[in-house]
This record gives C-alpha cells, sequence and structure tokens, in this order.
C-alpha cells in the first residue's frame, strides 16, 4: 500500500492525524498534512483506510503496489 | 418508475415532549420515507431536504453545491424577493472556492492537532479553577453558565487574542446571534456593537501585535475588513457551539447514568465519548448548500438554483450507518459522523472543540460523583429548533456538598 496527499485539495482537518497519528502528520506552518510513512505498514492499513475515508476533502490518494 | 418522491411539507419547530436529544420525529419519518424529500420553501420556491447519511455527505463532498450566502434562503420564513447581499469579506462559511481558500489557508496551521493539544494543560487549569468556583459557592447551580459557556469563551478568546475583560459583553452579543430568540432589531444592534468592538480590536492588534492568531493573521495580505470578519466567525463559532455540547451533554449522561458511570469508571473512554456525544447531539444541526448545475441526488434531480437542506442531526441518527443510532453508547466502534460536516468547510476549531471535551466532561463528573438534574428533566429549558446550535437554556444541577 502507497498513500500520497494532495496538498492542494487538502484542508488541514486533521482527521487522518487523528485517525493514525503514525503515518500521517500536519506541517507546522500551513497545517497541511503530510505523509510520514508512504508505505505504512500492515497493521495499519485498517485505520489508514478509515483515514482515506474520513478525510473531508478527499485529499488521501491510496495506490496498491503492482508488481510483477 | 416515475414514483414521486417523498414530500416534507413544513420544517419542524419543535422536538417531541420529552425527546430532547433527539431530532424532530418529523425528520426521523421523512428518513424513513427516504433519504432525500421534497421540500417546499415559504413563499413556493421548490427544494430538498437531505436526511440520509450517504448523501449528506455526499453533497457536502460535492463542489456543485455551494455554500455562498446570496442562494441562502430561510428554511421556515418568506422573505419574498429580497436580494440577500454575498458574505462579508473573510466570514469564509458562506463562500465557495477560490474565495474560501484565501481565508482558510492562513488559518490552517494555527489549529491543528498538535497545536490544540498543546493547550491541554490549559484547558485542565480553566476547568479546574470551574468546578474550584462551583465547590466553592455550593449547589444547586446553572451549569450553563458556571461551566458550560466560560471553558471555551476563555480558550477562543485567549487563542484569537481577545482581552479578557472584554469577554462578557461580547459573549452576551453572540448569544444574541445564536439562541434564536432574538428579535430583529436587537439582533441588528448586537450585530453593529460586535462589529464595531472587532474593528477596534483589529486596530489594536495591527498596532500592538501581541501572541494570539489575530496578531499573527495582521502579518499577511489580509485587510483589516477581512480580519473582522475572520475574528467574527472564530469567536461566534467558538464561543456557542462547544458551550452547547459541554450543557446538552451533561444533560444527556445525566439521563442515562450506566453511560455515565462508564465515563466515570474508565478514563480511557474519553475520547470515544466526545465523538458519540457529537454525533447523538450534533448540536450545529442542520446547514443548506444550493445547486449550481443540476445534480443528481439519490435518485432525484436536483435542479440548478435549487436549495438542499442538509439535517445533519438525522444523518447522525441513519440506522444503516449507525446500529441503535438512537442509543447513546459510549463505547461505540463506528466513527465517521457528520457532526463537524464534512468538505472543504469542515470544522476548522474541531480539534480545540475535541480537546475541550476531552478535558471537560471526565472533570465535571469525576470532581462531583453525586451529580444530577436540580429539576425534573422535562424542567430543562431547551433552545427552539429555529435556532442554528441546538442546546440548553440553562441546565439547573446539583450535588451532595
Ligand atoms: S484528513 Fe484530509 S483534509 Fe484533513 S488534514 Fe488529512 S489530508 Fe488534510
Amino acid at each position: 500500500m502507497r498513500i500520497t496527499v494532495d496538498a492542494e485539495r487538502c484542508v488541514g482537518s486533521g482527521m487522518c492525524v487523528l485517525t493514525v497519528g503514525e503515518v500521517f502528520d500536519q506541517r507546522e506552518d500551513d497545517g497541511r498534512a503530510v505523509v510520514l510513512r508512504p508505505e505504512p505498514p500492515a497493521e495499519t492499513w485498517e485505520l489508514v483506510r478509515e483515514a482515506v475515508d474520513l478525510c473531508p476533502a478527499a485529499a488521501i490518494v491510496l495506490s496498491t503496489d503492482r508488481r510483477p | 418508475m416515475g414514483e414521486s418522491p417523498h414530500a416534507v411539507t413544513t420544517m419542524p419547530t419543535a422536538r417531541q415532549l420529552g425527546c430532547p436529544f433527539d431530532p424532530p420525529a418529523e425528520l426521523i419519518e421523512a428518513r424513513q420515507h427516504s433519504p432525500i424529500s421534497r421540500y417546499t420553501f415559504p413563499g413556493g420556491k421548490p427544494g430538498w431536504l437531505v436526511t440520509g447519511y450517504d448523501l449528506v455527505r455526499s453533497v457536502l463532498a460535492d463542489p456543485r453545491f455551494s455554500s455562498r450566502k446570496e442562494f441562502m434562503l430561510h428554511p421556515t420564513i418568506d422573505y419574498g424577493d429580497i436580494e440577500i447581499p454575498p458574505a462579508p469579506p473573510g466570514e469564509f462559511l458562506l463562500m465557495d472556492e477560490p474565495q474560501h481558500s484565501r481565508y482558510r489557508k492562513p488559518l490552517m496551521g494555527k489549529f491543528t492537532v498538535r497545536r490544540m493539544r498543546l493547550l491541554t494543560e490549559r484547558v485542565e487549569q480553566i476547568t479546574a479553577d470551574h468546578l474550584d468556583a462551583m465547590e466553592k459557592t455550593g449547589p444547586p447551580t446553572d451549569l450553563v453558565t458556571a461551566f458550560a459557556r466560560p471553558i471555551p469563551a476563555i480558550m477562543i478568546c485567549e487563542l484569537l487574542g481577545v482581552p479578557y475583560r472584554d469577554r462578557g459583553s461580547f459573549q452576551e452579543q453572540v448569544d444574541s446571534f445564536m439562541n434564536g430568540e432574538t428579535s430583529d432589531e436587537d439582533l441588528i444592534a448586537a450585530y453593529t456593537a460586535t462589529q464595531n468592538y472587532l474593528a477596534e480590536l483589529v486596530a489594536a492588534k495591527r498596532a500592538n501585535p501581541t501572541d494570539d492568531v489575530l496578531s499573527e493573521l495582521t502579518d499577511s495580505d489580509l485587510t483589516d475588513e477581512e480580519l473582522q470578519g475572520i475574528a467574527l466567525i472564530l469567536l461566534a463559532a467558538g464561543l456557542d457551539t462547544t458551550a452547547n455540547m459541554l450543557a446538552l451533554g451533561t444533560f444527556a449522561l445525566l439521563r442515562n447514568p450506566e453511560q455515565l458511570a462508564a465515563l466515570r469508571a474508565d478514563p480511557a473512554l474519553a475520547d470515544r465519548a466526545v465523538e458519540e456525544l457529537l454525533r447523538y447531539l450534533s448540536v450545529a444541526k442542520t446547514f443548506m448548500r444550493t445547486a449550481l448545475e443540476d445534480v443528481e441526488v439519490g435518485g432525484e434531480t436536483v435542479k440548478a438554483g435549487s436549495r438542499v437542506i442538509l439535517s445533519y442531526n438525522t444523518a447522525n441518527r441513519d440506522p444503516e450507518r449507525f446500529a441503535d443510532p438512537h442509543v447513546l453508547d459510549l463505547r461505540r466502534q463506528d466513527g465517521g459522523h457528520l457532526a463537524f460536516g464534512h468538505g472543504i468547510h469542515q470544522c476548522l476549531g474541531q480539534q480545540l472543540a475535541r480537546v475541550e471535551m476531552r478535558v471537560a466532561f471526565p472533570a465535571l463528573v469525576n470532581r462531583f460523583p453525586t451529580l444530577r438534574l436540580a429539576v425534573p428533566p422535562e424542567g430543562v429549558a431547551l433552545r427552539p429548533e429555529t435556532a442554528d446550535i441546538y442546546g440548553v437554556k440553562s441546565l439547573p444541577v446539583t450535588w451532595d456538598a
């Protein structure tokens, strides 16, 4: 699982940080989300999916690695 | 096929007797019929009422629905064809992109999860001070004035940099915008007084910047008028919403003693308890959007220009989303309530509100193990449904001193 945040869409709600703080943080200056662990450990996947769903701005993009 | 959608003819003006925490029965019934109902505004303009969780969420996330003030229509009063001016500069709740972002962006860094958590200790201190004062004065007391209103008020005033001595009159004015019972004349007077006060405050911060959000914002390209607008909505939101959550939330806990006991017994329950109280009470209960083009919502076509009333509190009681939705269950696992909204306007101050409630509820119930209502539950005065934010007017409580 890979995640990125579309900084232009992010509205700084903090929902992702609240949901899974070891994977997301907010930048100090502008409050936008940053991804701490772009390839989050498997035990956080469920919460990461929840964060994707909760994000009010649909700013978190989730892609599953497609390995040959 | 060709089935005509469910219609709601009038917006309810009261809750069912004995059910102060539940949305009006008419709205619950509407949702049972269908998540979207037709609603004709007084004066005959056609519109919609959305009560289902999924649909409320999808409308809030959809940029084809506008929040602009000039499109708003009063849900229950016919003001004829008077033109509503656009939102004043800075009042970004009632704007769409790109104007909305101009104001929200410089604020986003000031309300982050981390910054708000850093305020925990300060909230604890203020909470303890007010509990001490309650103890000293002794029972009975009105929990609204002794506890629920001052805690969030002090926090938002300190955050923004409103001097303590100005807080009282300011709070009274904001209350008169929000209580749903103020005459038009008094509303105008309160609004003017508030604007004058904020103009002075912004000028003072420009002249002598202090360590607060408003002073920090003077260091941007925002004009005085814009700063005033921003200050107004932050203060209004910060003063009234959490205060109502704290008072109504305490009322709800007192009416659900086994839940109250659970919160007392298990401090780790606090975070979940706050989310559940937010869902169950949804004090910011209704918002409106206007379709900018024809949009299909739940199989109905919402025509360009039509208004859609979104019932957050009914959506937060949607059984398709929450099991046993009318039960207050502090251990509930499913999150995702709409109490702070959804989409780009989702509450900016939500992390502050969480910290305040996270501290205040447990502190209150632990300090007073025998806390109870001092009047019969039917005797608790409630705000009318016309108020933007629901709550109790006062909450007489007592305890064994
Ligand atoms: S939940 Fe979405 S909008 Fe909120 S901070 Fe995270 S990425 Fe940004």
